[in-house]
């Protein structure tokens, strides 16, 4: 932990690849917004380059990638490696949406550090980035 | 020992253009961490160099969408571009939604730009209180143009003029009367008006009533007389884009009238003043409250003002002068 003022979390929130639902992603950048952290949003049709290179940029604790056509497998594995590639080692990873519940070991065998459902309480995603947040 | 090695090692790769520690020592800089004076002071010397432009205006007026084009433009002429964008912290849970980002994303890949997106963190005047010291360290990282975003502005929000060397006001049509455009405060530290959505009905009559509000403004012999440029910055097809190439223009131009009327001095003057006294109040006030800090006194204080025994006026004479002479003393 940084000494000097309390560390503000810096959160990123996002959509990723054609997927055009972004109600959900925006809830939750509201949510965490609500639980005082700082939150980038990225809105939709981001690509695994682009993620990874704004996080890079605006240093944040944690990357939130939000899914729901389907695309979760394919672009789960891209963002780990592309995070990798830029040293971002240290930052969080959690994805939530709407996916098959078998799919969620697979997503967490691929890199994800923690994976909520759609219906989760805001509470427990948020305890979770706080308690969780590396550094 | 090894933590300064680090930060010593983290600002020569800012020096080299390195973003990972430009990204870091931003973060330490806005979380005012223990260190964040000495990384301050290394940097120093490397900044003053970057031609730093201000947007301001209201919020959806259209900033991110203009500054977009202008990143654009300045690549296009082979200039690397740092661009800060502020938007408002929340009073109540601290948290911020940073979305200025989203309109800068077709940047995102060029590793000629980089954009860093702050939470206003409670500090008024449009900017947050870091903005001055991540302009300095993305100097430091060799960006040639800063492109400084406020968060939605009104009327009294004009730090804006105390970091930029060019300020553009985003204005809308249908913002109000030429009464309005009269008014002090920040309509007069516009260098350039972008009148953007300039499609939009009603776009004619804004101009005219922002042009006769500037036209009346008493400028002295060779000073820059502001103008107005009308703007589309979106649209479905890029025929729809209005007045980009003109704005940008009027930018480079300002930069050279700077440059040549020696204004620049002027504005560094400023800059640096500005500074200075935002670091002696923070300074000072840290100090002080750390002095109080488990005496119980800032508490007391605190009561007595709402008792009604006290002012923050004589309070704040007590204290530094308590403080001032005991320093005096040592």
């Amino acid at each position: 932990m940084i000494k000097g003022k309390k560390k503000k979390i810096k959160a990123l929130v996002t959509k990723v690849g054609l997927d055009g639902h972004d109600r959900g992603a925006k809830v939750v950048a509201s949510m965490l917004k609500e639980a005082g952290m700082e939150v980038i949003y990225l809105g939709m049709f981001q690509m695994p380059e682009n993620i990874v290179k704004a996080a890079l940029d605006e240093d944040v604790d944690v990357i939130g990638l939000s899914y729901l056509s389907g695309e979760h497998l394919i672009f789960t594995p891209l963002i780990v490696e592309e995070m990798k590639k830029n040293g971002l080692d240290n930052v969080l990873l959690v994805a939530g949406g709407t996916f098959p519940a078998e799919d969620i070991p697979t997503m967490e065998e691929m890199g994800i550090d923690k994976v909520f459902r759609a219906g989760s309480l805001s509470e427990s995603f948020v305890e979770y980035i706080r308690d969780n947040v590396k550094e | 020992m090894k933590k300064n090695s680090n930060i010593d090692e983290m600002i020569q790769q800012l020096f080299a253009g390195n973003r990972r520690a430009a990204s870091r020592l931003i973060t330490r800089v806005e979380n005012e961490t223990e260190d964040h004076h000495e990384i301050m002071k290394k940097i120093y010397p490397h900044t003053g160099q970057a031609m730093i432009v201000g947007l301001t205006g209201s919020g959806g007026a259209g900033k991110s969408t203009l500054t977009d084009h202008l990143i654009q433009k300045f690549r296009e002429q082979g200039k690397t571009v740092g661009v800060i964008v502020v938007d408002p912290s929340s009073p109540f849970s601290g948290g911020a939604l940073l979305g200025d980002r989203i309109r800068l994303q077709r940047h995102f890949l060029d590793d000629g730009v980089y954009i860093r997106s702050l939470a206003s963190r409670g500090y008024l005047g449009g900017l947050s209180r870091a903005t001055y010291n991540v302009i300095r360290i993305l100097e430091a990282m060799g960006m040639d143009i800063i492109i400084v975003e406020t968060l939605g502005a009104g009327q009294d929000e004009i730090d804006i003029i105390h970091v930029a060397n060019t300020c553009i006001l985003v204005a809308t049509p249908g913002m109000g009367d030429d009464i309005q455009a009269m008014k002090a405060g920040i309509m007069e530290i516009a260098d350039i008006i972008a009148l953007n959505k300039a499609d939009l009905e009603g776009a004619n009559r804004s101009l005219r009533q922002l042009q006769t509000a500037l036209s009346v403004a008493s400028l002295e012999e060779g000073q820059w007389a502001p103008r107005v440029i009308p703007t589309v910055s979106m649209g479905s097809r890029p025929e729809d884009l209005k007045g980009i190439d003109e704005l940008t223009s009027a930018v480079l131009e300002h930069q050279e009238y700077l440059d040549t009327s020696r204004s620049i001095d002027q504005v560094k003057f400023e800059r640096v003043e500005e500074e200075l006294g935002l670091v002696f109040k923070d300074e000072l006030q840290r100090l002080i409250f750390k002095g109080l800090r488990g005496t119980g006194k800032k508490r007391k204080y605190i009561n007595s003002i709402i008792e009604g025994k006290n002012d923050p006026y004589s309070v704040v004479d007590e204290i530094l002068n308590t403080y001032l002479i005991r320093k005096k003393k040592k």
